[in-house]
């Protein structure tokens, strides 16, 4: 969609590959000090501890009150049931129950700690590469840009499956895999997002995950059990409930607290019980992928047949590496600056940023990342503004020059700096598209120009971190960065200067239209992927009419 | 317990992948996955128009036939996997930490594969195979060194 910038560039001169240069200086600059592993720059939103070695979801408070239950009620029970158990019926409890909270524990920290499968990011060549297999090709004078299939259909084991085109990694999501939207990454057979334990649930933790529901539910049970035996031999001793209450008052507490978490959790292990033998995933489930639809026959290709060889599979099969590679060295750092310059305002990502603020290359990412959910976005012209730097980045690349590079005299130029990690020598400074509309379209009547002047100072002021520099940037005089003023952008633009034939008028509108779909893409690509299947195509068909609506809009 | 174990497989990739700059700029082309079978990892044996006359077409298909035999050798379910996985899950998977799985090993066994065939048959036509794993196991990824990235119309 985005293509990167770098290398267009690079291609129209001589090959020398001008920002290579000076991102091995920085490479260079950085690595006696510090070395980049591949997570630092990782773009999902993702959080790394132990320098890469856990990763978890970028929320982990009800992680910590998953922990702090398992653990509190386990040694209320280890502490004070125990030894009366232990004196009065046998020393196996606390053996078995010691050896069920570690399994419970290890399961627990594995699922957490590792990677759920995360698929990586298309590098900008697949992503191009991509992009030109799936185009429609359309006669050349034809007005309407006709946006390229966004599904493909496969053919798994004779069962056809529709495979989305993942707006954020730039792919075709595999069979079963889903795009978390918390995580923002593609997982690889998805199962849900689990905030109990604080990361995905997808097909390299899965198992982990099971062995931790099923355990816990052993435990959970025991434990159960165990209380409430105490609680009865007490009353045994010839005294009233009330007095074995009074003599042992954690054992209370343990069976209420074990009371109301066991249900759901043999509910939970059951209904996984059920996914794993017959090899589904939640998120199928949910979604009802294998049920019959309308007399259509439907089966599940993934299973293996029956339901031994599913649980074999699921559970004991063999475990697929982690493709993310996390810990390796970064030895291709432009590879990543593409990658970044690519992803645009998509990437989102701040979790190693947060980090590790000293790097070069964390400082990269800063660019054009959109804010995160729990940071407030300084003002609302902050969506729309990223979405122009994506813009900006795309058209200085297809170099599309319209008005003539006097008329950008005195632009103001606004830098989205990310309210997170200012780094203004990253940020390329935009110029506000209301600002130069003015300039460059003379015979706008009075009343148009001075509601966009209004408009951009309304703007300016609403904006937190906007500030005015000289404009460094050579070629950003197509100034169509705020999304409200793009038709009345174009129909300036038609209107004003008359085009030197009408074909080169197509042209341009082909390519703004295209330009407009990208962001209107990206723009609904951040609902899509919340979305359930069903209401996918609908948003899709969506944009798409608004499309047609504004191409209609140019053409009168 | 809180790491993951060893790094999955760490920089034999790394070493293997010479002249990473230069595959920047010029044009690659991408052999897609095959979900004909299901999940498991396999790539299409469909020739690429683009490297016509650039490649023959049965070393192509012999890297494509090895790399989808190597992965297909990781993620089939034999008696020995099977063990293996019930063993890790005895140990609270903490087996995982010091010793090394049978789709790592494949995977060491890819790599090996795929520089060899960069040297033999890759880089004296001009092209660099890259290792499937570094593309998230989605795509093979052949650059063709001597061409230049051409620019989308």
């Amino acid at each position: 969609m985005v293509t990167n910038p770098d290398n267009f560039q690079h291609g129209d001169y001589s090959g020398v590959p001008v920002e290579d240069n000076s991102t091995h200086a920085e490479a260079k600059m950085t690595l006696p000090t510090h070395v980049t592993r591949k997570w630092e720059l990782f773009p999902g939103r993702n959080r790394f501890w132990c320098d890469g070695r856990i990763m978890m979801a970028p929320q982990t408070s009800v992680f910590f009150v998953t922990v702090s239950l398992i653990c509190v009620t386990s040694t209320l029970f280890f502490y004070f049931d125990c030894p009366y158990l232990t004196i009065h019926l046998s020393p196996a409890i606390p053996a078995v129950g010691g050896f069920l909270f570690l399994f419970v524990m290890a399961a627990l920290l594995r699922t957490s700690f590792s990677d759920p499968g995360v698929i990586p990011r298309a590098t900008s060549h697949e992503a191009a590469y991509i992009e030109k297999q799936i185009e429609v090709p359309n006669s050349a004078n034809s007005l309407m840009y006709r946006p390229p299939p966004r599904t493909k259909e496969v053919m798994v084991k004779g069962q056809p499956v529709k495979l989305k085109y993942c707006f954020t990694c730039k792919i075709f999501r595999p069979p079963r895999a889903s795009h978390c939207s918390l995580c923002d990454n593609c997982v690889e057979r998805f199962d849900h997002h689990c905030p109990w334990v604080g990361n995905c649930v997808g097909r390299r933790n899965y198992r982990y995950f099971y062995m931790f529901i099923v355990s816990l539910a052993f435990l959970c049970v025991f434990i159960l059990t165990c209380s409430v035996t105490h609680l009865i031999l007490i009353t045994k001793e010839d005294k009233i409930f009330f007095e074995a209450v009074r003599e042992s008052p954690t054992s209370i507490i343990v069976v209420i607290v074990c009371f109301f978490s066991v249900w759901s959790i043999i509910g939970l292990a059951g209904f996984h019980t059920y996914l794993v033998s017959s090899n589904q995933t939640t998120n199928e489930d949910i979604k009802g992928s294998f049920t019959s639809k309308r007399g259509q026959s439907n089966f599940n290709p993934y299973s293996q047949g029956n339901v031994c060889s599913n649980c074999c599979h699921v559970l004991c099969g063999p475990v697929p590496p982690s493709l993310i590679d996390r810990r390796a060295l970064v030895t291709d750092m432009s590879e990543y600056q593409q990658q970044e310059s690519g992803v645009g305002g998509m990437g989102a990502g701040e979790g190693g940023a947060n980090q590790q603020p000293n790097t070069v290359t964390t400082n990269n990412r800063s660019y054009g990342a959109t804010c995160p959910p729990h940071h407030e976005s300084p003002s609302g012209n902050g969506l729309n503004a990223q979405l122009g730097c994506n813009l900006a980045t795309t058209t200085s690349t297809e170099n599309i020059s319209m008005s003539p590079p006097s008329l950008h005299a005195a632009p103001i130029s606004i830098a989205t700096s990310s309210c997170n990690n200012p780094a203004p020598h990253m940020v390329a400074p935009i110029h506000h598209g209301a600002a130069s509309i003015p300039l460059s379209t003379p015979s706008i009547n009075g009343s148009d120009t001075s509601s966009i002047r209004a408009n951009a100072g309304a703007a300016t002021n609403e904006g937190g971190a906007l500030y005015e520099s000289a404009p460094l940037a050579p070629k950003m005089d197509l100034s169509d960065l705020d999304l409200d003023d793009l038709d009345e952008v174009m129909i300036g633009v038609m209107t004003s200067s008359p085009p030197p034939s009408t074909s080169s008028a197509n042209q341009l509108s082909a390519s703004r239209l295209r330009l407009l779909q990208d962001t209107t893409m990206i723009e609904s690509a951040l609902d899509l992927d919340s979305l359930e299947e069903s209401c996918t195509s609908s948003v899709g068909a969506g944009s798409q009419a608004g499309l047609i609506r504004r191409a209609d809009l140019m053409t009168s | 317990m809180k790491a993951e174990g060893m790094p999955n497989h760490t920089t034999p990739l790394d070493e293997i992948n010479p002249r990473q700059g230069q595959t920047q700029l010029c044009m690659k082309v991408f052999v897609q996955r095959d979900y004909s079978d299901g999940t498991t990892v396999r790539f299409q044996t469909l020739f690429p128009s683009e490297l016509e006359g650039k490649l023959d077409k049965g070393a192509f298909l012999y890297t494509v036939n090895q790399l989808n035999a190597n992965f297909a050798e990781a993620e089939k379910g034999s008696c020995s996997t099977y063990c293996e996985g019930c063993l890790a899950c005895i140990t609270a998977y903490l087996m995982y930490i010091c010793s090394e799985t049978h789709y790592e090993k494949c995977l060491r066994k890819v790599a090996k594969f795929v520089a060899e065939q960069n040297e033999r048959v890759y880089m004296p036509r001009g092209l660099l195979l890259t290792n499937p794993v570094d593309r998230g196991l989605r795509v093979i990824e052949i650059s063709i060194l001597d061409q230049p990235m051409v620019a989308r119309t």
